[in-house]
């Protein structure tokens, strides 16, 4: 009786085992396949738009008219780079400094003290950031293109540059105080046994130790700009044109497909295009994620 | 004072500096959204649906986004839990042998991680039109769902991957199965870790509006099934921005303070849990 | 005990707390010049502590409060107004851990000389293969000095850390358990450079192996929970201890 009951339980754990195994494989599988299904999915719709003109027309065609069937990328792409690279000048550098003071020189309270704040920055919305720019930085940069001399209405690439800034600058510090936090104190003492200051020590040695911690915090900043849709499309004025400075207005491929696409199955081949347009976005940010990846491990110290 | 201790001196007020103006801007920004939210803010902007009127600063409040994010990240957190608990588990106890196939996951997670949301929209959006759906909560649920899922499975490794070997050891030599080790010594040891996991998610699904811009569709009524449409806060708030009307551009501040203080809700849980966690689980090392 | 060698380094009414420990009691210490010094005692005695306010590395531990005064050479090392950094070059530190510095096995002895402002090329090349010399590393790197200091050995770190130090030419050489982490034989390395290394330096050695301790020590400092207990040549201390706690100590001897 007592071995009957116990090889019966024996048996369920053993089947309970093989059905979670297979669920938990299953998972596994289906979260491996989804890159490939997003890559797919969105070049069979790219499809039509491919088969109607080649590629390089596409990616470097300046012309953009979907009534025509004119769609040429190179303004969008030439806007996304410009914001993301605005973004990053903005923010990497600010970002480090901020790191560096919280963790190396101010007192250790203040870092328990921020942390929840930065935590809490990090998960508001894009689209908050996107009505405080709308309220704050269109202004501001309208005030500072006329101190120029150059009139502008505010929505601009230099706005969605400083918004996707302020935007990306939590997740980034986050990391590079983590960066920070993780070497080990015996490295600090050795600099400073040496003779070094505190500045010479991180300057000699914790940056270039955390070199690679550092360039993979840019390199989420750089994919986060990239990609951010909802608070660029605020501020950045959407106009199909390549700016000449950046008080001018600029066109992100992000903000290409949120716009348009109530209309896209309105005219032939606008759909496809805005289709494209994900593929391309999909491509480049994941290229650029691989890409950095591979560079960091390659340099890595 | 020499030029070492100058230079010393000059790097610790810049970083000061940079420090401070950080803090404040990103104070100025939570200042601006209440300063123009709370005029606009009114007990029937969190109980009413949009009435007639509205959309030109007439009555109503934004009930149905509150209630259709909920709904739409609820389901989607809920449908992201029965992958991601399982992969992530799978991943450190079945797989803990193989650790170069483990950081190649990880790296694939990673970068589905950095995919932009408006491109998940997009591929959600291709995913209705092969099974014939149209915009509605599901197909909404099943876009956050696939977004957050990385998210979710990486955030939930990273607390797996702190517990020790010798728990699995130990577990397996008082003759447990990989699913009982899996899910009555690990998943219970890192529940709170897994609960913070899941709210950041969630958080996340609630504030994205670029996933949801094709897929969900936008009402003024509350869903009543997963087939119809179902608006969202960060979608209402961006609306009612675009409207040449003052009084719903207001709203629309006001609207951002809730869909804030939501986020702000939830990010403090996990954060009380976590650090619940820490006070209970500390061993003197850290 | 009476010191009849002239002290380079004298601790007068050091005390350290830490919020809920009084880790340093009342610390009256001079050390030799030219001689093996050895702080012995049980782990978390408080010896680390020791070690690391002689030049003032627990100013990275904020939660610390030191009073009191050290000399070296007549400088107080914990006064305020102190330039540290210029102290800190007195001292080399050898620590439970080696922690080459993320760069070649070349700047990490040359590190100390750009720190003090000697950049002259051929000086730096001389100096630095000086002193691999002298920790007994330049046979073992001489031909990759310029590869990463993380690829050697643990031993070779370690060694590599006792050239970083003595680059910065200091009077005294501070060791923290240096060889807890090593093999046997680079343990045995180690030892037998700081018996050479004495001739020129001042070694303060902290360990908890009373063999080490008989093996190196000219002079012993025994403590026990943050008190000096007892302390003079190692002969009187470890053979002939006169405090009950150092007899126990020593007859449980490791």
């Amino acid at each position: 009786m007592i071995s009957a009951l116990k090889i019966k339980q024996t048996g369920s754990r053993f089947w309970v085992d093989r059905i979670s195994t297979t669920w938990m494989l299953a998972g596994l599988f289906f979260i491996l396949v989804v890159p490939f299904a997003i890559f797919l999915g969105l070049l069979i719709k790219a499809l039509p738009l491919l088969y109607d003109q080649s590629l390089w027309a596409i990616l470097s065609g300046t012309e953009w008219s979907p009534m025509r069937g004119n769609f040429g990328f190179l303004p969008f792409i030439v806007g996304s780079v410009l914001v993301t690279v605005l973004a990053v000048c903005f923010s990497a550098p600010t970002s480090l400094m901020a790191a560096i003071y919280i963790t190396q020189f101010a007192p250790k309270r203040f870092l328990k003290l921020v942390h929840p704040v930065i935590d809490i920055l990090a998960g508001i919305p894009s689209v908050i950031y996107g009505v405080w720019g709308v309220l704050t930085i269109i202004p501001l940069v309208a005030g500072l293109a006329s101190w120029f001399g150059i009139s502008s209405t505010g929505y601009s690439i230099l706005a969605g540059g400083i918004v996707l800034a302020v935007m990306s600058t939590p997740y980034v510090l986050n990391m590079l105080i983590e960066v920070f936090r993780s070497m080990p104190i015996g490295l600090k003492e050795a600099s400073l046994s040496l003779g070094s200051t505190y500045w010479e020590c991180i300057k000699h040695v914790l940056l270039r130790k955390g070199l690679s911690g550092i360039l993979a915090a840019f390199a989420l900043g750089v994919s986060n700009a990239l990609g951010n849709t909802i608070a660029v499309l605020m501020v950045v004025g959407n106009r199909v044109q390549f700016p000449s400075n950046v008080f001018e207005a600029g066109y992100p491929i992000p903000a290409l497909i949120a716009n348009n696409y109530g209309e896209m199955m309105s005219i032939p081949l606008y759909d496809s295009a805005l289709m494209f347009a994900a593929l391309l976005l999909f491509v480049m940010v994941t290229f650029f994620n691989f890409a950095s990846r591979y560079f960091i491990q390659k340099y890595e110290v | 004072m020499n030029r070492k201790s100058l230079e010393e001196q000059f790097f610790r007020r810049l970083t000061q500096l940079t420090t401070v103006l950080l803090f404040v801007v990103l104070t100025w920004i939570i200042a601006t959204i209440l300063y123009r939210g709370i005029p606009a803010m009114s007990w029937d902007m969190i109980t009413k649906v949009p009435q007639g009127g509205f959309y030109f600063g007439k009555e109503g409040g934004v009930l149905n986004a509150i209630i259709g994010s909920f709904y739409l990240a609820g389901g989607a957190t809920l449908c992201a839990i029965f992958v991601s608990l399982p992969v992530a588990l799978f991943m450190n106890i079945h797989l803990v042998k193989y650790q170069s196939f483990l950081t190649r996951i990880r790296l694939l997670l990673d970068i589905l991680w950095g995919v932009p949301a408006i491109v998940y929209g997009a591929f959600g959006f291709t995913l209705m039109l092969y099974f014939g759906l149209r915009a509605s909560l599901l197909a909404g649920i099943i876009t956050v769902a696939i977004m957050i899922c990385p998210i979710m499975i990486r955030a939930m490794d990273e607390v797996l991957r702190t517990i020790p070997r010798g728990l699995m050891e130990a577990s397996y030599s008082l003759g447990s199965t990989r699913t009982e080790t899996a899910f009555k010594i690990y998943a219970r040891k890192a529940l709170p870790g897994l609960t913070t996991a899941v709210l950041l998610a969630l958080g996340k699904g609630i504030g994205d509006a670029a996933a949801v811009l094709f897929t969900a569709g936008f009402t003024d009524y509350i869903p009543e099934n997963l087939l119809q449409p179902t608006a969202t806060l960060p979608l209402s708030i961006f609306f009612q921005l675009s409207s040449p009307i003052e009084a719903v551009r207001e709203r629309a501040y006001a609207a951002a303070i809730i869909l804030t203080v939501i986020i702000l809700l939830f990010s403090l849980t996990g954060r009380g849990i976590s650090t619940l966690y820490k006070k209970y689980s500390a061993n003197g090392n850290d | 005990m009476v010191m009849t060698e002239t002290p380079i380094i004298r601790i007068r009414d050091l005390n350290v707390h830490a919020p809920d420990n009084h880790i340093l009691k009342n610390i009256h210490l001079d050390i030799p010049k030219n001689k093996i010094t050895v702080l012995l005692g049980p782990s978390g005695c408080g010896k680390t502590t020791l070690l690391k306010s002689l030049n003032r590395l627990t100013d990275l531990y904020p939660e610390l409060k030191i009073k009191g005064n050290i000399y070296i050479d007549d400088d107080d090392i914990l006064h305020p107004e102190r330039d540290v950094s210029q102290i800190r070059q007195k001292m080399g530190l050898l620590s439970q851990r080696p922690y080459p510095l993320p760069m070649s096995i070349f700047k990490n002895v040359a590190y100390g000389l750009k720190l003090k402002g000697i950049t002259k090329k051929d000086e730096v090349e001389r100096r630095v293969q000086e002193y691999l010399k002298k920790a007994a590393l330049w046979d073992e790197v001489k031909d990759r000095l310029h590869s990463s200091a993380e690829q050697l050995s643990i031993g070779q770190q370690q060694r590599l850390c006792l050239a970083r130090g003595l680059a910065v030419n200091p009077e005294v050489i501070l060791a923290d358990e240096p060889t807890s982490a090593l093999d046997p034989v680079s343990t045995q390395m180690i030892e037998h450079q700081f018996q050479e290394l004495k001739e020129e330096y001042t070694i303060v050695l902290v360990t908890h192996m009373l063999r080490q301790a008989r093996r190196l020590a000219d002079y012993v400092v025994f403590i026990y929970y943050g008190k000096i207990i007892e302390h003079g040549p190692v002969n009187e201390v470890l053979d002939n201890p006169k405090e009950e706690l150092t007899k126990k100590y020593v007859s449980a001897g490791v």
